[in-house]
């Protein structure tokens, strides 16, 4: 009755408010959140005209923050690093709601039907299920493993089809698969033995293949989601063939995944690669030296580009892949500790936060030259909210 | 008592790595790096360290480094951590971008905790 009643509010303000002449109806195709990783801030963006359309302040520890879109694309969910969960409405530019549902949070997902938000959590270790619409509590799973009953890290959330979410468990070397089709009953299928330290893990763009990357072993678990009766295999497995791994600075992401055609390109751990894999048979087909150790290798939407940014001590690089001939065709130097990068929607332009220039940079992916830069304090994630309809983020 | 003489241990190392006289008297000054690499080492410690510690090294993938979380840790440890990294575990070695005065500076620092420093 409340939730309805509160529902109602911002409804009744936007017809207030379009009542002005200087606030008309828009849509929020090209609208995204950048977060202000120190100031616990986020800038609302729009990509058409590369503005800044506001702040929204009070979100907390945001390093590490991510983001997911509800299916309308108005609301961003922010996942802060102490646990934070914001409701953001990217129109009225307001929080409308924040819980707090842990203690230590790196990120989450939201379900195929649009209803539910998961957040993954390092302390307590486990996912928590909350309704989109009120952020009230539906589904607590603690990732408890072992024979002490451990609490593990919980790392790689994905939503899959069928309203499941997929996870990662750090320390367990495990991969469960929660189906929340009845949010109060989840039903949690456990995989083991998936290889040691899985410290990330992304799903295809079908929904169809959940990959964690691992820290302790050299290789990839895959689970199809066809058919998890199958369990977990290893892919690429000795990659580095046993040779001395690089310290590694910085775990990559494989979240902002890169699926060009038939091929993923896949940051190597420990190595200055990107690894370049057959998504058909999950064979590895080749490999790109790269200029430090990758962080996130992201696609251009049409697949032509791959995008790639380092760890330190090479965070001020950013290196771009022709999937063609799968040669860096350009290395550039856009500023200092460069955090992330994220294209727009149909991939004519992709914007690149300098966490240490506090500038976001937009880049025309044709030319690969700059054309426009945001005044952003300490930027690190970009979100824009053509995330809202695809699967995994 | 014990953390005392690893202390004293630990400014005879960096006062004779950087080649000056190793005079107890001396070692806190010596050990300090200048204000602008201070800085450097701050914003190291926040952002990079923070990577896996959090950005108020709250923990994340690794372990916290609150003032509260460090308090029954000896020095030493903590330096060489810092500077050799933990063997299986997700802690590299930091020595080609940290010295041992540096380190341990940064230890000092995260005891006073950066929750509210920027």
């Amino acid at each position: 009755m409340r939730a309805r009643f509160l529902d109602g509010i911002p409804l009744l303000l936007a017809l207030t408010l379009g009542a002005c002449a200087q606030m008309q109806p828009r849509g929020t195709g090209d609208l995204g959140v950048v977060i202000e990783r120190e100031s616990g801030r986020v800038q609302i963006v729009e990509n058409s005209g590369r503005t800044s359309l506001g702040i929204v302040d009070g979100l907390g520890d945001l390093s590490h923050a991510s983001v997911v879109y509800s299916r309308d694309a108005r609301y961003a969910y922010v996942f802060g690093r102490d646990g934070g969960l914001t409701k953001v409405d990217l129109l009225m530019r307001t929080i409308v709601k924040r819980v707090m549902q842990a203690g230590n949070s790196i990120g989450g997902a939201i379900s195929q039907d649009g209803t539910l938000v998961a957040a993954q959590n390092y302390t307590p270790g486990g996912v928590k299920v909350f309704r989109a619409d009120t952020l009230e509590l539906v589904a607590d799973i603690p990732a408890t493993y072992g024979p002490n009953r451990e609490r593990a890290k919980v790392v790689g959330l994905a939503d899959a089809p069928g309203n499941r979410f997929v996870f990662s468990l750090f320390e367990a070397g495990e991969i469960w698969i929660a189906d929340l089709t009845d949010p109060a009953r989840p039903k949690v299928d456990k995989l083991t033995n998936v290889g040691r330290q899985p410290y990330d893990g992304f799903i295809t763009p079908d929904g169809r293949y959940y990959l964690a990357g691992l820290f302790g072993d050299d290789g990839l678990a895959l689970v199809d989601l066809w058919h998890t009766e199958r369990g977990a295999t290893r892919i690429l497995d000795g990659y580095g063939k046993g040779e001395e791994k690089l310290p590694v600075y910085k775990m990559p992401h494989l979240r902002g995944w890169a699926i060009a055609g038939d091929t993923a390109y896949l940051p190597a751990i420990g190595r200055h690669e990107v690894l370049v894999v057959d998504t058909r048979h999950w064979h590895e087909v080749g490999r790109v030296a790269v200029a430090g150790q990758p962080v996130f290798a992201i696609a251009r939407p049409d697949g032509r580009q791959v995008w790639v940014n380092f760890a330190f001590p090479d965070n001020g690089k950013v290196q771009v892949i022709d999937t063609e001939t799968r040669r860096v065709m350009r290395t550039l130097e856009p500023g200092h500790a460069i955090l992330h990068l994220e294209f727009t929607p149909r991939g004519e332009a992709v914007w690149i936060s300098a966490r240490d220039d506090d500038r976001v940079l937009v880049y025309d992916t044709a030319t690969l030259a700059q054309i426009a830069a945001l005044p952003v304090d300490g930027p690190s994630g970009i979100f824009f909210t053509s995330r809202a309809g695809r699967v995994g983020f | 008592m014990r953390r005392h003489r690893a202390m004293v241990v630990f400014a005879l190392l960096a006062a004779s790595a950087q080649g000056l006289p190793a005079s107890a008297g001396a070692a806190e000054e010596i050990a300090a790096p200048a204000s602008a690499r201070q800085r450097e080492l701050f914003k190291l410690l926040k952002h990079d360290c923070g990577s896996c510690h959090g950005m108020r090294l709250t923990g994340g993938l690794g372990p916290a480094l609150t003032p509260d979380a460090l308090k029954d840790k000896v020095e030493a440890n903590l330096t060489a951590t810092i500077l050799s990294g933990r063997p299986n575990t997700a802690m590299p070695p930091w020595q080609a971008f940290i010295s041992e005065p540096e380190a341990a500076w940064l230890v000092s620092r995260m005891r006073k905790g950066v929750a509210d420093a920027r």
